[in-house]
Formats: C-alpha cells, sequence, structure tokens
C-alpha cells in the first residue's frame, strides 16, 4: 500500500542538484536547521523535512506547498549546518522548479512583472516624486527611470532569457 | 571613489533613506559619483526564487555599469548588497559562468572586477568609528535597538564581515552617535520580510516582526535602527499592520548618523515614515 503514499522521482532531486542545490545529498537530517529557522517557529514548515523530501525525490509534496514559500533566506541554517549544506541554495532550486511547474503565487507575479516593465521591484507616483522633491532629490532618480536606453537593456536581457515569458502578464 | 547604488525601496519608496545618505557621505567626505541607468539588483529573494539565470544577468549588468566607471559598488540596502555581492562571488569563481552570462548582457560584458560594498561596512572599515565620532554634532541620547538584516553579513564564508552570532560593527557605529545600543532576545533574527515572504505569505512575515518589536520594546528600546530599506519598510509598514500599541520608530543607519552629524532634518525624509518618528526627535 506505500506506493499510494510516496511517489519518489530521483529525475526531481538530479533537477535540484542541477539547479544549484549540489550540496543536498550531505545532509544528515540532524535537525539544525530546524531549530534555528525563524518560519519554522510561526508555521508548520520544517526545513529539515524540506531537504530530505528534496532527497528523496517527492516532487509532488514539495513543488504545490506554500511551505516552500515560508523561507525568507536568512541563511541562519546555512550558518550552523555542521555539514556545509547550502540549504537556501536548494529552497532556491526547488521554487525555480515550482515556478517552471506553474506554481507561483499572485503576488510574486506581480513583483516579476513590476521588473520586467519597469526595471524596479515598484513603481514611481506623483506622491512619490513630491516627496523626493521634498528631500532635495531630483523628482525622477538616475536609474533606468531616468534613462530609457538602459531600461531598454534591461528588457533585452529579460527577453533574452525568456522571463516574462516564463511568468506571463500580471 | 564609489558609484552609489541606489536600488528600489530608498529611492522609491523612502527617499529620505537616499537623500541621508548622500548627505552623510559629504558630511564624512566620502567621494561617490551616480550609477546611472542602473536597475533592481535584482531583489535576491524574490527574482533567484524565480530564474537564477535572469536573476545574474541584471546584476551582471549592474555591475558592469560599476566597472566602467572604475569605481567600487556602494550599496544602502541588505538585499542589494546580498544580490550583488553574490552574483559577483559567482561570476568571479564559477568557472564558465561569465562567458555565459556576457552572450546576455548588452556591450562587452563583466570582466568581473567591481567590488560590491555595503555602507555600514565602508563606514566601520575606511572611515572608522572614532573619526565619526569626532564629526558627532549633536550627541544623541537614545536607547536603539540595532538590527542587523539578513544579508549584510550573510552568508559569512564568502562576506567575511563580523561573526554572525554575535556581531558589533553596527552596535560600535550606533554607539558612536552617543546612542546606546540595548540588548535585546533573538536579536540576530530575521524581520520576517525576504525571500517573498512579504508579498507571498505577509501574515508570517508579521509574526516574525511582531517578536523583534515585542523584544526590543522589552528592552526598553525608543527606535530600531537597520541597514536595510526592507526591513527598514518591514518594521515602519508591518507595525501598521499589527495595530495598536505597535509604535517603535523605524530609522536607516544613514538617518540616525544624519541626525547625530547635524543635517537637516527635513532632509532626512521622516514624513514617508508610517509609525510616527517625532517621539525621539
Amino acid at each position: 500500500m506505500a506506493d499510494e503514499y510516496v511517489k519518489p522521482d530521483p529525475e526531481f532531486t538530479k533537477r535540484v542538484i542541477e539547479a544549484g542545490g549540489d550540496t543536498v545529498n550531505l545532509c544528515f537530517q540532524c535537525g539544525t536547521c530546524t531549530g534555528s529557522c525563524p518560519s519554522g517557529r510561526y508555521t508548520a514548515f520544517r526545513i529539515r523535512r524540506m531537504i530530505r523530501m528534496a532527497q528523496l525525490g517527492l516532487k509532488d509534496e514539495v513543488l504545490p506547498s506554500d511551505d516552500l514559500w515560508y523561507c525568507t533566506t536568512c541563511y541562519t541554517c546555512y550558518e550552523r549546518c555542521p555539514r556545509g549544506v547550502d540549504i537556501p541554495g536548494i529552497v532556491l532550486a526547488m521554487r525555480s522548479i515550482a515556478v517552471r511547474e506553474g506554481f507561483m503565487k499572485e503576488p510574486h507575479k506581480k513583483t516579476a512583472n513590476f521588473i520586467i516593465n519597469n526595471g524596479h521591484l515598484m513603481s514611481l507616483k506623483d506622491e512619490h516624486k513630491a516627496l523626493r522633491k521634498n528631500n532635495g532629490l531630483e523628482e525622477i532618480p538616475p536609474t533606468v527611470l531616468m534613462y530609457e536606453d538602459a531600461l531598454n537593456n534591461v528588457k533585452d536581457i529579460i527577453k533574452k532569457t525568456e522571463f516574462d515569458k516564463l511568468i506571463g502578464g500580471a | 571613489m564609489y558609484s552609489l547604488f541606489l536600488g528600489c525601496i530608498a529611492p522609491l519608496r523612502y527617499p529620505g533613506i537616499e537623500s541621508a545618505t548622500r548627505q552623510v557621505l559629504s558630511a564624512l567626505n566620502i567621494k561617490y559619483n551616480e550609477l546611472e541607468g542602473a536597475s533592481c539588483c535584482p531583489a535576491p529573494g524574490v527574482m533567484r526564487s524565480f530564474d537564477e539565470k535572469t536573476w545574474l544577468s541584471i546584476a551582471s549588468r549592474n555591475l558592469q555599469l560599476s566597472e566602467k566607471k572604475g569605481t567600487e559598488l556602494l550599496t544602502i540596502c541588505n538585499g542589494c548588497y546580498g544580490s550583488l555581492f553574490e552574483a559577483a562571488h559567482i561570476l568571479e569563481h564559477e568557472e564558465g559562468m561569465r562567458g555565459k552570462i556576457n552572450e546576455i548582457i548588452d556591450g562587452d560584458g563583466y570582466n568581473g572586477t567591481t567590488k560590491v560594498r555595503h555602507i555600514a561596512e565602508v563606514l566601520y572599515k575606511e572611515i572608522g568609528v572614532d573619526e565619526i565620532k569626532s564629526k558627532v554634532k549633536d550627541e544623541l541620547k537614545l536607547n536603539v535597538a540595532v538590527h542587523y538584516g539578513c544579508h549584510f553579513l550573510k552568508p559569512s564564508k564568502i562576506k567575511k564581515l563580523d561573526d554572525p552570532e554575535r556581531p558589533t560593527i553596527l552596535d560600535e557605529l550606533i554607539e558612536a552617535t552617543g546612542a546606546v545600543s540595548v540588548s535585546y532576545k533573538d536579536k540576530q533574527m530575521c524581520c520576517g520580510a525576504g525571500g517573498g515572504v512579504r508579498a507571498g505569505s505577509p501574515k508570517v512575515a508579521l509574526d516574525m516582526t511582531r517578536n523583534k518589536v515585542d523584544n526590543m520594546k522589552a528592552a526598553g528600546a525608543q527606535c530600531v535602527v537597520t541597514p536595510c530599506p526592507f526591513c527598514h519598510l518591514q518594521f515602519d509598514r508591518g507595525q501598521k499592520e499589527l495595530g495598536e500599541g505597535y509604535d517603535l520608530p523605524a530609522i536607516h543607519l544613514s538617518q540616525i548618523l544624519g541626525l547625530a552629524l547635524g543635517v537637516d532634518k527635513s532632509k532626512l525624509g521622516f514624513e514617508s515614515h508610517v509609525t510616527p518618528v517625532d517621539p525621539i526627535l
């Protein structure tokens, strides 16, 4: 009956390793990471379990889970890991696979689309321009917001990597 | 010589942080120029979570802009520092990676020479606590909860700035203003915002923020000081989201130094803060 519960996919572990999680098999499940994890204090997210699922290739449990998005990338686990496992790197690798498989939260899609369209995480509205002026700054900062060619360079990068296609419209 | 990398949150939401930084750099005779056409670093949590190649390419373009000017790249945000420092590290050390990325970015490519700096460590290492102390005009009588944030010191294996568990860099800088850095529970803990958690799971982010602010207030802090506009945003806006009783002013490192170095308060942007700063001014 066990196969009703667990469908390991060794290919998933390989994908995680290729996507930057190459230290995943060094983990010997001591739990120092879970004991250090701030998100683990407030949620049922257990980073040790997540790493074990990566080792076992439990793709269908990892990819749709909310837990995967509770890591703040604070690096405390990585600092304390006695095996030198790049735990945040494994989380990022699994997140990027999740995005490719269509698992992405709406607010994240929205943020990604801001970068696709503006080269920044957020817009510059009139109220922010006024605030800048009040603080003795130019209304528009000297970033891609001021230089159209520069913004086009960023947009070209996004076209080449097909990031816009990956994210889809807002 | 430095190129000032603005990022997103400082110039677009808390321009007082940008303004304070410019004033503090001038007051301490630190020469810098603009990094025209820079973009989002891009954000380590959200962008790197979605696509490593796009993250690294856009970061590489920003590093290239500074390289062309022959300057070090000066960040005022832990997120920008973390993203660009790690990207520069990958592009310097991972064989073949720079070649792959240079096929994506415009122009002659990035040669891998840009040094990425954080304003806090530049102030500490290049200027020094004693020099800052000697330039203080208004000694601050404040109890400060110092919040390091995560991406300033970690991963310490590559940053090599200070002990990530018991650092002192920021405490020393802040005490140079006359303020007292109070000791509080879970001081090294995350604010909750990073890694896309504020955007994707705001309640989880706020649970962490609540814990931090409760501990700061229990230790008698009158404000929280961070070297990161994103932590700053999380403390400043997060407290409004937490509701009644959450009123601890959040101040960026540049702003508190601005106060001590005698910068005109109207140029420190406190009016853009959601949690009022007046009680400590």
